[in-house]
């Protein structure tokens, strides 16, 4: 009986949390938009009973999706900005993950504090801080005109360009994480034996220390992929009207377009695109974790 | 025809292959190695033997590159190696923790070194094969290093040392994880290899039984420093201080003073009420010097009535070690002392002569131990 509750509580978790608005939000995508509140049809009526209310659901929305270019697109645009934005913090993260663990024992706890302090001021102002720092008249401007690298001052915000830079920035640390903890278990007898063996420094890190923290590298760049492929706060701040990413689009229809039902469906389309990823991500912790048993 | 003996270090014409000279190794304030000097030659077997921590795989890792000197310098073929890195050293080192990549394959793990030298695939493949064969590995190949057992990491680490056929091989107590059985026949296995690779090795082991049978010369180590370097035999017959006597097998010490006796001879009164012993030394003492005699318990013969001999004692049977080929006798004395003596059992069991309370005689010739003043 007690094991039964300790395995249900996840799943009851799982079924509240997940699964039942996942439920509500298919349920919009099939219905049809309408002028009343909320804005869909049909609503659930014991009059008419449950035939009824399932004949007037349809997969039209979802055609729909498919007849306008622009859904594709974004679905297109954000896929490529989140594969790229995540290779841009695998490439700026694993540095500094490195760097950590060749740090002096008595700083390390002093780095990562100072990896996970952003997350304690909120993630707006943050982003907003950011629209400071990039704007024309901004502090990045102003310091390049000052050492006179440029004469005229770049346009960056709203840009893909500050995108990226928002995205790098705000996901790195998901990216530095995992990538530390896998350097940090890496024995240095194996470098040693590398060198021994015959690597130069650079090779001994190709052959040995990239091979095993594999496992980091692909969990912080699903960490990353994950939530950027549906980000929104970060290109509706940051970027410009060239920006076109899914989690724009999802936003302008639900509160723009007041179209819950296209909004739903794009939503469910989503998820089913991150489908793959997760998957695959629990698939190399699972892995990950096997080989440390 | 006379085979000539194997003893470069007895021929000063010859040139060591390794060369430490007055070596020095600072861990922050704390010394591991102090002042080492020691030249090992080529073709050598050169085991280092001392207790945990004293410095041993300090030595290997300034060999293989891993640590540098803090002052002094070590010499390889003649040459200062102290800036050369570890990749362009000629020397392979077996890892005390195997350093296994588990991410390879055991094949794999055998052929990393060899991939690394512009060697031809063929020939690659074919040095791994005669590893994995040699060290009866054939069977794992394909596996990874954490699906096989703690024996056969070892192998793999010691075949992976050894693939590259190195100029000087470093073992960090290889054989430690093996049983008694695969122990022997991999020692003897080494001692092949090293017979037709010509490769000069240097072994640390904690056997002390191990270095005796496998090297050319054995380095007794304490506190980061050589105690005495010889040949097996001339430390367990002639060792130069009571540590190394203690330190190779067991002994019986006996502390006094010496009385000159003529010929070489001392006498060493060591105890109240007992008369002194005679022992033979080629070193002088000056009369009433403190001295330490040093004898192994298989010089000590064990008799019932008195023998006609130099030395001899009388004792009861304290306890009795049987240890199947030999047997040891704890004797006690008059005085308390307690001296092991040891014989070999060349009948069988039930016809044993001694048993536990019996009154015995112990002796032992003059030359049978050695007299040493530390
Ligand atoms: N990197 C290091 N920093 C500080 N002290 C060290 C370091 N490496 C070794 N030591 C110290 O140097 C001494 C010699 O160590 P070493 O590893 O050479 O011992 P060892 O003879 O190989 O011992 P064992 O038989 O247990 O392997 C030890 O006291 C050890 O604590
Ligand atoms: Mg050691």
């Amino acid at each position: 009986m007690r094991r039964f509750i300790l395995i249900a509580v996840p799943y009851i978790w799982l079924l509240a949390l997940f699964l039942v608005p996942f439920l509500i939000v298919f349920k919009i995508a099939l219905s049809d938009t309408a002028l009343a509140r909320p804005p869909y049809l049909p609503q659930f009526d014991w009059a008419t009973g449950l035939g009824a209310f399932l004949a007037e659901l349809d997969f039209e929305n979802f055609v729909f999706l498919t007849s306008d270019a622009l859904y594709w697109k974004a679905y297109l645009s954000s896929l490529q900005i989140a594969v790229i934005a995540t290779l841009i913090t695998l490439l700026v993260g694993y540095p500094i993950a490195y760097a950590m663990t060749r740090a002096p024992e008595a700083w390390r706890p002093t780095l990562m504090m100072l990896i996970i302090l952003p997350f304690w001021t909120s993630f707006l102002i943050r982003i907003y801080a950011w629209m400071g720092i990039l704007s024309q008249e901004g502090f990045l401007n102003q310091f390049l005109l000052w050492t006179g690298v440029i004469s005229a001052p770049l346009t960056i915000l709203n840009t893909n360009v500050a995108v990226y830079i928002g995205i790098v920035y705000t996901y790195l640390p998901f990216m530095i994480l995992p990538i530390y903890a896998a350097l940090d278990r890496l024995d240095g007898s194996l470098i040693e034996a590398a060198e021994d063996l015959g690597c130069s420094r650079l090779s001994a890190f190709w052959l040995v220390t990239i091979p095993l923290s594999k496992n980091g590298i692909v969990a912080g760049s699903f960490l990353v992929f994950i939530p950027t492929l549906g980000e929104f706060v970060i290109p509706s701040l940051l970027g410009g009207s060239g920006t076109l990413m899914i989690g724009k689009v999802l936003w302008e229809e639900f509160f723009s377009n007041r179209d819950w039902p296209v909004a739903a469906a794009v939503a469910v389309v989503l998820l089913v695109i991150l489908i793959v990823p997760i998957v695959l991500f629990q698939r190399n912790q699972q892995k990950q974790a096997e080989a440390e048993a | 025809m006379q085979t000539e003996v194997f003893a470069p270090w007895d021929d000063p014409d010859q040139k060591p292959l390794i060369r430490f000279k007055s070596v020095k190794k600072q861990f922050g304030d704390f010394t591991a190695i102090q002042d080492l000097s020691l030249d090992i030659f080529e073709k050598e077997f050169f085991a280092l033997l001392g207790p945990s921590g004293c410095g041993k795989t300090t030595m290997m890792r300034m060999l293989a590159g891993f640590e540098t000197p803090t002052s002094g310098s070590i010499e390889l073929a003649g040459q200062d190696i102290g800036s050369v890195p570890p990749n362009k050293r000629s020397v392979n080192m077996m890892f005390q923790s195997y350093a296994l990549f588990p991410h390879l394959s055991i094949w794999e793990n055998i052929a990393f070194g060899l991939k690394r030298s512009k060697m031809p695939k063929g020939e690659i493949e074919a040095r791994v094969e005669e590893m994995l064969r040699l060290t009866r590995l054939e069977k794992f190949k394909a596996r990874k290093p954490h699906q096989i057992s703690g024996g056969q990491r070892q192998r793999v680490a010691l075949a992976r040392s050894l693939a590259k056929a190195p100029k000087l091989l470093l073992l960090d107590e290889p054989l430690a994880a093996l049983d008694k059985k695969l122990r022997q026949d991999t020692q003897f296995e080494l001692m092949d290899i090293q017979e037709k690779t010509g490769t000069t090795f240097v072994i640390v082991t904690h056997d002390q039984e191990e270095a005796m049978t496998v090297a050319s010369r054995v380095a007794v180590m304490d506190e980061g420093r050589l105690m005495q370097v010889s040949t097996p035999a001339t430390i367990y017959e002639a060792p130069n201080s009571v540590y190394v006597a203690d330190f190779i097998g067991e002994v019986n010490i006996l502390s006094g003073h010496a009385k000159p006796a003529g010929d070489g001879l001392y006498a060493v009164t060591w105890a109240d009420g007992q008369p002194p012993v005679i022992a033979a030394s080629n070193t002088p003492y000056s009369d009433g010097q403190q001295v330490h005699l040093a004898i192994r318990p298989e010089k000590v013969a064990i008799s019932e009535a008195k023998p006609d001999a130099e030395n001899a004692v009388e004792g009861k049977v304290l306890d009795i070690a049987y240890l199947g080929n030999l047997s040891t006798y704890h004797i006690a004395l008059a005085g308390g002392q307690i001296i092991k003596a040891q014989t070999a059992n060349t009948q069988r069991i039930s016809r044993r002569s001694f048993t536990w309370e019996d009154t015995v005689w112990l002796s032992w010739t003059p030359t049978a131990g050695v007299l040493l003043d530390q």
